[in-house]
């Protein structure tokens, strides 16, 4: 399968060693990844603060860029990402629409039924369970609420889990309720935010986890932020890390 | 995207607080005791909701039909609501038309001085909570007493409710306790915190009013147009006494309450009581159609309440908002208002809902207005529109409504500006690109996570309980462009 990265503006400039993870695993899994270097951001900030028309922009390059990379060879689009997938999959067209422009938001539909985050990849479109992983750590999973309710990519991310070698996988006390990130949830609300950070910590500390792992980095980045603030022993790491960690290559086990 | 809608009322009363929700949060979180005991009582409902809908098993084609009853009755709003006035009057009722607040507070207001009463006796109601009826009826020498458990706390306490179902959620036993001790006449001094003897005090305290008032005023969980039937549905029979012993009935009812006919009550009838208190069914169902003579009230008025209705009605996409049935699965299953508590809204109507309805009915200004706050107190983390049993998509309207407060609030605001040249850096390849290599500089200013200079606001506010994220190496893009494909662009 040939499959066009988006990486996410975030992984790009604050995590890259996801994206790196993210094309290790799909390559030792015979997939060919392609990187349309033109991508920048799908929007997501802009649209969900409120500014549909600044999003819009971001929305047309995105879908440029994608479409392009649907029309050149591309079978899929991956993103280490729930919560941009759910902004290409439910808000695209719909700014589009918004903003007049039913020809973008065809388009954009079209390159949202090609987009999918990783574990979706994974597991529904490569139908793979077992990726080959080894990872001799004692790791909690944290559902992500666009992963969990936009997406509704239930178990896939638990199957994969599941079969990584020399794994410790425990479960995470109230896993469905959300860290509190939110975007700039995070600065505008930022004590009701720092109050669900607490017990999302608190959560995390009960499993006695070396790893806390999700798949998404920007909720990583709050609650790894979180847990380095308070210098608590377990660390955030992308999914995408632990399925690319090998025998021969393990990961090392750094801050996502 | 922006409305201006001209002639049309908005809504007025008790749908607006004082703060912004970030502010009036902060007080909030730092009451511990609160954060206890609402945890506690969400997660109690939480738990009983998810087993009584576990149990049904069209539980999703449900709520499909009554997100559609709701559609379809938006649609015909006005010839249902005249079909209604129509069917109440031929069974004796009266009908009233308020347009705000103030109008439905004065219509009340007269009809309880034409009984010549003093004191009237309410079922528990939230339309009468949102035209802040009690305190206008105070203002003319007219005691309001409420009957619902939780309600007579509440008013006792001389404090507000914080839930559209358990409006003393915020309150435990003890503090309970210590209200009826201290408010109520004749109370046992011996009183415990037992629930059963809370409730034997409430009981004997209510007694004497159910069976002295000569006027009772209710709202309406619903109206069925066709034969101009109320109801009501409730859990502790203080409503039915309301109903039922009184010689004179005032309901008020939002206008989007009405449904076409009985068949279609069959829905919300399963859907309202499992999604709200967690029960397969409700204790008690009263309806009433005009008055019968020789049984229950003698007269019967209905007041039909816009206050900012219609003004949501006319916009498309925010008109789903009105399909709410009030349960509050939305309150119980939202990690904000479980943390914050129901004041921190400011309006009766907290949560989820809360943060859509209450702007939409009272618009907002673009300013700093505390309505306009309410579209951001939310993660999006979309727990409501699950919980939802109308399946209103409430994260998908308070983007609509950001929208619509940045539309508002115009272009020169800091914000604004920062997004813009976010925009700007985003929208092109070129500028991304380098803009990502000069993050690299950032970690200069950073010290063990720390930055060195302490950040502004709103930077600030993510410093003070997290490590900032420091980048390490090369972009993704660069490391890419350096191993695929050497020499730069593809």
């Amino acid at each position: 399968m040939r499959v066009a990265l988006f990486i996410t503006c975030l992984a790009d400039v604050l995590y890259p060693e996801v994206g790196k993870a993210t094309v290790r695993l799909l390559e030792r899994l015979g997939c060919t990844v392609t990187f349309p270097a033109e991508q920048t951001c799908c929007g997501q900030m802009h649209t969900n603060t409120g500014y549909q028309r600044d999003a819009g922009s971001l929305v047309r390059h995105h879908v440029d860029v994608f479409s392009r990379a649907l029309d050149t060879g591309a079978d899929a689009i991956v993103a280490p990402s729930g919560s941009c997938v759910g902004s290409v999959r439910h808000q695209h067209a719909e700014i589009a629409r918004n903003l007049g422009d039913p020809v973008l938001a065809a388009r954009a539909d079209a390159v949202a039924a090609r987009t999918f985050e990783l574990s979706e990849l994974l597991v529904n479109e490569l139908g793979v369970t077992d990726v080959g992983a080894y990872f001799p750590h004692r790791v909690t999973y944290h559902p992500t609420c666009h992963s969990l309710r936009l997406l509704r990519v239930g178990d896939a991310p638990l199957t994969l889990l599941r079969a990584v070698g020399g794994i410790d996988l425990v479960e995470l006390p109230d896993a469905d309720q959300c860290c509190g990130f939110g975007g700039t949830f995070a600065v505008k609300n930022a004590d009701t935010s720092t109050a669900m950070l607490t017990d999302k910590m608190s959560s995390v500390a009960a499993t006695r986890a070396e790893v806390l792992t999700a798949g998404d980095a920007s909720c990583l980045m709050h609650i790894g932020g979180g847990l380095r603030h308070q210098k608590r022993p377990a660390r955030a790491m992308h999914l995408a890390e632990i399925l690319a960690s090998t025998r021969e290559h393990p990961a090392e086990l750094v801050t996502a | 995207m922006t409305r201006a809608y001209l002639g049309m009322p908005r809504g007025t009363g008790d749908l607006q607080g004082d703060v912004p929700f970030p502010k009036a949060a902060k007080t909030a979180l730092a009451d511990t005791q609160l954060r206890r005991n609402l945890g506690h009582a969400t997660a109690t409902i939480r738990a009983k909701r998810l087993r009584v809908v576990g149990e049904v098993p069209d539980w999703e084609e449900l709520r499909e039909a009554g997100s559609q009853i709701k559609q379809q009755v938006m649609a015909r709003l006005p010839e249902l609501l005249c079909e209604l006035e129509s069917n109440v009057i031929a069974r004796g009722g009266q009908v009233h038309w308020a347009r705000d607040a103030d109008e439905a507070n004065r219509i009340v207001a007269d009809l309880v001085a034409a009984t010549g009463a003093h004191e009237v006796i309410k079922v528990k109601s939230m339309a009468t909570q949102e035209i802040a009826l009690n305190e206008y009826l105070a203002s003319k020498g007219i005691s309001a007493i409420e009957t619902d458990l939780a309600e007579l706390i509440v008013q006792l306490g001389h404090d507000r409710p914080s839930h559209i179902l358990v409006p003393a959620i915020h309150k435990n036993r003890t503090e309970i306790r210590d209200i009826f001790l201290a408010e109520m006449d004749s109370v046992d001094a011996d009183l415990t915190d037992a629930p059963a003897d809370l409730a034997e005090a409430a009981r004997r305290h209510l007694r004497a009013k159910f069976l002295s008032a000569r006027v009772a005023i209710s709202g309406a969980n619903f109206a069925i147009a066709d034969t101009g039937t109320l109801g009501v549905v409730e859990s502790e029979g203080n409503g039915r006494m309301c109903l039922t012993l009184p010689k004179t009935l005032i309901t008020v009812m939002g206008i989007e309450k009405v449904l076409p006919s009985w068949q279609d009550l069959e829905v919300f009838l399963q859907l309202l009581p499992r999604s709200s208190t967690g029960e397969r069914m409700n204790p008690y169902t009263s309806t009433w159609t005009g008055v019968t003579p020789g049984d229950g009230p003698e007269e019967f008025h209905l007041v039909l309440l816009d206050n900012g209705r219609t003004a949501a009605l006319a916009d498309e996409g925010g008109r789903a908002a009105l399909h709410c049935i009030r349960c509050s699965a939305c309150l119980n299953v939202c990690p904000v208002y479980e943390r914050t508590g129901g004041h921190s809204y400011g309006s009766v109507y907290p949560g989820p809902i809360g943060a859509i309805l209450s702007p939409q009915l009272t618009g907002m200004t673009g300013g700093h207005d505390p309505n306009d706050s309410l579209p951001y107190a939310s993660t999006l983390c979309g727990a409501c529109f699950d919980a939802c049993p109308v399946k209103i998509d409430i994260p998908s309207m308070l983007v609509r409504l950001r929208t619509e407060h940045v539309e508002l609030a115009g272009p020169r605001t800091v914000e604004a500006g920062t997004m813009r040249a976010m925009r700007w850096v985003m929208s092109s390849p070129r500028r991304f690109r380098l803009a990502g290599r000069l993050s690299r500089l950032g970690r200069l200013g950073v010290r063990r996570g720390r930055p060195i200079v302490p950040m502004p606001p709103p930077l600030s506010g993510w410093t003070a309980s997290r490590d900032v994220p420091v980048p390490q190496g090369k972009t993704f893009r660069d490391w890419w462009l350096s191993e695929h494909e050497k020499g730069g662009q593809q």
